[in-house]
């Protein structure tokens, strides 16, 4: 039993991390229709944010309480990162609204491998970790393991997720992402500003991955290529979820932690990536739209 | 339209022009005469980056000495010798494309690396096929020398470390008997060949010699989430955990390995043997087992060892690790091959390097018999107080080299 | 506006000679006729993907797992089933081919499979279905011991050479050519424009997918074949989906819906990156620029920013959705210059 929980709280773990970049996703989803295949990378700079100034502030402000240190990292991530992220939006993916779809994805896969290089060729390709910005602590509950970093991950995630599901369904912000996604045409003629909702959006779904990243960076480590594979897995996630629909990006997380260490945990670890891929297909087969989404109309 | 034919113009003439840049090499490949050029496949992107630069440092440092005394002498001249360096991005078809590229377009007469067996293994097929000699510093897995299709060893691979299938069962060994060790667990990369090689080599001796491999747990590289496995190997409570993996995976693997719970001795292997797996493990990989044929202790019995560390480090403000040192190495190896043939030519070097002799050189003694695998020793180390350190085993009995 | 088709069959044959003529004099290095080698295939890899990608409007993300079949399944014949003692030139011509159309084949078996979730599923969704299919195949293999997991396969005898991928290639865009121009292929591009319509002005919407995916597939695995015995190493790494990134855009870079296109966007995109590693080595040894280490990793940054400057201005692709002339058939050509007259006269007509 054991066993069993122990490898739960790996697998949440694992699954709040996705589900933080998962919603980033699906909120662009949401709006444009389009996969931002860079958002992966995004995370990535959001680590790397973290990183640089969290050792910044750790050199010359030593004396901090850690919890406003971790604060501050975490603020000064998301700022940047969203900043980053309208930057893209608006040079990028602007210029393409009108153009085939699938010259935006291009260029979101374009925009990815550029900020992966560039990090490359400037920071260089060695990984790094963030200090354990809340001091570190092991805990044993009944033999099971957990840390100092499990209690973060899940107080922070779920902070994050409920402000985040706050804001899609009380603010006017919100309301507006929701009926762009619901209707495209008529919803600019209703006085939307819908340019700056879409930046908005981005900006939020970039604010809510680095949160992610700046834990991740401290739980595992970052590199310049962690973005790709992270990347992949969370958009599954919002898939699985139904995408364009933010709760379920969260659900779709978790649930993809918990396939990709129970597949590990109870069978050969080698079919992890085997098995979360054919439950994928499996479920793009059967129920296309995912677990929360609604089928999409197409009128002819 | 007219934009296209621009377009294709203008990309023949620059095709045109690069290709007549580059001196035409025909198959037998005899390079310039007056110039000796060495070209270096190294992993200096990728997952092992510090592998690669060390292994570009020692090389720089080995032409620098030698273009400093003025250049190689061979039968009476002295030649500079220049260096060719490639990335091959730590992807075997890069590693083989750049091997390629080394021999064919800039005409080398000899290659020196790849590093991980991964990589080195295309890359050695087609130094075997482009007759160039191939100088491997760090790969230890057994199908780096061998040509898959005969079985036999290659007649253009050399590599400077001794080989998996052997150091596999010196580690068993040491596991029995310096920590009376029964029960073993093993978390291994499936998707690397070293990784997977050693791996089995371990569970084959290690059984052969009555122990237990109570768990064995595989990852694919790139993973940073071992908790899965971390959590089934505690579970099986082994005496003994064994990771031959690289160093960024290792530190990994140790720090989730102690947030587990787990206070079993971890021990790995010469792959995570960089300064690298201290920054990035800390205090989780204290008192972690490995093995080398090189530490800095070293230079206090060997004085060229001595030598090379002092001028590694004030070239380059770090202390070398074993790395460096073989491709610094490789290159003395290679010197001394060209000396002895007293000719620069790819074949001649070739069987200079396959008549049995004895290389003295930082890395200690480094003894070749005619195929690519020589003889080493080896040194078992264990990182205490942060730094690697020299450990003297207690209860184990290296055997002869 | 003469008809220049056939000016194309001289200039073919005086290209498949050289094929020959420039491995056996030596005329450019190995490591350029290995580049060629590999604009070639790509060139196959690049018009095959463009079929369903570009004409039928699907966004297919699996191609590379197309190509891992081949590649491992022509590999496992030529190193373990063929006998090695037929001599090289019987290998090379019977053995090779046999192999590469067994790649090609199973592959295109691959490509029957996936075509049926095509039919209800679309746009993105399919997109999935493509990318879960790559991944499966590259850890299905990662998991095989046998031909070797995660760790490759070996063996192979270098029997690609430049006239076999010339050979291939032409194979690939005439039977693509024909395709597209033939009943079926109309019905692709229909599906493009309006898949419900189509249906509904009896397009047969399945056979259409079918074939379209089949073929796409076969000469993707074929292309993987020539791949494997070109390097002689492969593993499943090789052809995660990063692989597909390079395949579309070449696609997109060369213009959806043209082979011309994608022939161009293969030949640039392989040409222009090994240009940028050489000008930048060259860049590299003149101060200030030594410096920096490692320049060629720059390589990596200047080429994704210039897709991402090229979509911006010419999303189209260099081609657009035009074609070269002299693939397209003379009954399209006609009514295409019948329509400009009319339209012509039409607009000089019309009250303005």
């Amino acid at each position: 039993m054991n066993f069993f929980f122990q490898q739960l709280l790996n697998a949440l773990l694992l699954g709040s991390i996705y589900a933080l970049i998962s919603v980033g996703y699906t909120m662009v989803y949401g709006v444009l229709s389009m996969i931002n295949f860079a958002h992966g990378d995004i995370f990535m700079v959001s680590s790397y944010i973290a990183f640089f100034f969290s050792a910044f502030l750790l050199r010359f402000a030593p004396h901090l309480f850690p919890i406003l240190t971790f604060a501050a990292t975490i603020l000064v991530a998301m700022i940047l990162s969203s900043l980053l992220a309208v930057i893209i939006e608006r040079l990028a993916y602007k210029p393409l609204r009108t153009a085939p779809r699938v010259s935006a994805v291009i260029t979101a896969l374009g925009v990815g491998m550029f900020l992966e290089t560039i990090t490359l060729a400037l920071i260089g390709p060695e990984p790094h970790q963030i200090a354990p910005l809340i001091p570190f602590r092991i805990y044993n509950l009944g033999g099971v393991s957990f840390s100092s970093n499990h209690i973060m991950v899940f107080a922070v995630s779920f902070i994050c997720m409920f402000i985040l599901d706050l804001i899609i369904r009380r603010t006017m912000v919100g309301k507006a992402m929701r009926a762009i996604s619901f209707d495209k045409t008529i919803v600019p003629m209703m006085g939307v500003p819908v340019d700056t909702i879409i930046s908005a959006t981005f900006a939020l779904g970039a604010a809510v991955a680095a949160v992610g990243g700046t834990m991740y960076g401290m739980v595992y480590s970052l590199d310049p290529y962690m973005g790709i594979l992270i990347g992949w897995w969370a958009f599954i996630a919002a898939v699985v979820g139904g995408i364009g629909n933010v709760r379920g990006a969260m659900i779709g997380g978790l649930i993809l932690g918990v396939v990709q260490v129970f597949v590990a945990a109870y069978m050969a670890s080698t079919y992890r990536d085997f098995i979360a891929f054919a439950m994928l297909l499996l479920l793009l087969v059967f129920r296309p739209t995912g677990i929360l989404g609604r089928p999409k109309i197409k009128k002819v | 339209m007219k934009k296209v034919y621009l377009l294709l113009g203008v990309l023949l003439t620059l095709s045109l022009m690069v290709s007549s840049c580059a001196a035409p090499s025909g198959g037998t490949g005899t390079p310039q005469v007056d110039v000796i050029k060495i070209g270096l496949n190294a992993e200096l992107t990728g997952s092992i980056p510090k592998v690669g630069k060390s292994c570009k440092q020692g090389a720089e440092l080995a032409l620098k000495e030698i273009n400093d005394a003025g250049g190689l002498e061979v039968a009476g001249k002295k030649y500079p010798v220049q260096l060719f360096v490639e990335d091959d991005e730590d992807k075997a078809d890069q590693a083989a494309s750049v091997t390629q590229k080394l021999i064919s377009q800039y005409g080398v007469l000899a290659v020196i690396g790849p590093n991980a067996s991964r990589n080195g293994i295309p890359a050695a097929e087609i130094a075997e096929s482009a007759k160039v000699p191939l100088i491997g510093p760090w790969p230890t897995n057994p199908k780096f020398t061998i040509d898959s299709k005969t079985g036999q060893p290659k007649k253009y691979v050399f590599r400077m470390m001794y080989l998996d299938s052997v150091q596999g069962v010196e580690n068993a060994r040491f596991v029995m008997e310096e920590f009376k060790a029964k029960k073993v667990a093993v978390l291994y990369d499936i998707a690397s060949e070293y990784n997977k090689g050693m791996a089995d080599v371990f569970k084959k001796s290690f059984e052969e010699l009555g122990g237990e491999v109570v768990a064995f747990e595989s990852y694919t590289s790139g993973d940073k989430d071992f908790t899965a496995q971390l959590t089934k190997i505690k579970a099986a409570n082994p005496d003994v955990i064994f990771l031959p993996n690289y160093y960024s995976e290792v530190a990994l693997q140790s720090q989730q390995a102690h947030n587990l719970g787990i206070t079993n001795i971890l021990m790995t292997t010469d792959a995570s043997f960089s300064s690298e797996l201290l920054t990035l493990g800390g205090k989780n990989v204290e008192g972690i087992y490995l093995y080398s044929t090189f530490t800095i202790e070293v230079g206090g019995v060997n004085p060229a060892a001595k030598k090379f560390i002092d001028a590694y480090k004030a070239q380059y403000g770090e202390f070398p690790d074993d790395v460096a040192a073989l491709t610094y190495d490789s290159f003395g190896v290679i010197f001394q091959a060209i000396q002895k043939a007293e000719k620069i030519d790819r074949q001649a070097v070739r069987d200079v390097l396959a008549t049995p002799f004895t290389y003295e050189g930082v890395t200690g003694k480094t003894t070749f018999t005619g195929t690519g695998d020589p003889l080493k020793s080896v040194y078992y180390v264990q990182v205490t107080d942060g730094q690697f350190k020299v450990y003297t085993p207690k209860y184990y009995h290296a055997k002869e080299q | 506006m003469g008809n220049r088709q056939w000016l194309l069959f001289p200039i073919l044959l005086v290209l498949f000679a050289l094929t020959f003529l420039i491995p056996h004099y030596g005329l450019l290095n190995d490591y350029i006729q290995l580049i060629l080698i590999y604009v070639g295939i790509n060139i196959i890899m690049a018009v095959s993907l463009n079929l369903i990608n570009g004409y039928m409007g699907e966004f297919s993300l699996g191609h590379a797992g197309f190509m891992l079949i081949g590649a491992y399944v022509s590999s496992i014949l030529t190193v373990w089933v063929f006998p090695h003692t037929w001599g090289p030139t019987m290998t090379s011509l019977v053995l090779f081919p046999i192999a590469v159309i067994a790649g090609g084949l199973a592959a295109a078996l691959a490509g029957l499979i996936v075509a049926f979730p095509s039919f209800k599923t679309r746009g993105d969704y399919l997109a999935l279905v493509t990318l879960a299919f790559n991944m499966i195949c590259v850890s299905v293999v990662q998991n095989i011991e046998a031909i070797g997991g995660g760790r490759g396969f070996m063996g192979m005898d270098k029997l690609t050479t430049m006239s076999w991928v010339f050979l291939w290639a032409l194979i690939a865009a005439w039977a693509i050519r024909n395709f597209i121009y033939s009943k079926f292929g109309r019905g692709a591009l229909s599906i493009r424009e309006d898949e419900t319509v189509s249906d509904l002005v009896s397009v047969n919407t399945k056979t259409v997918k079918i074939l379209a995916f089949v073929i796409s597939a076969f000469f993707a695995g074929v292309g993987g074949a020539l791949f494997a015995h070109v390097l002689q190493f492969i593993t499943p790494k090789t052809f995660v989906i990063q692989k597909n990134i390079d395949f579309l855009v070449m696609v997109y870079m060369g213009g959806i819906g043209s082979i011309g296109g994608s022939i161009l966007g293969a030949a640039t995109y392989t040409i222009l990156l090994e240009l940028l590693r050489e000008a930048l080595q060259l860049l590299g040894t003149i101060p200030p620029f030594t410096l920096i280490p490692s320049l060629e990793i720059w390589r990596w940054v200047v080429a994704p920013l210039l897709l991402v400057l090229l979509m911006i201005f010419q999303p189209k692709g260099i081609m657009g959705l035009r074609e070269f002339g002299l693939f397209v058939p003379n009954r399209d050509r006609f009514g295409a210059r019948l329509w400009l007259k009319k339209r012509k006269s039409a607009n000089a007509n019309s009250p303005d």
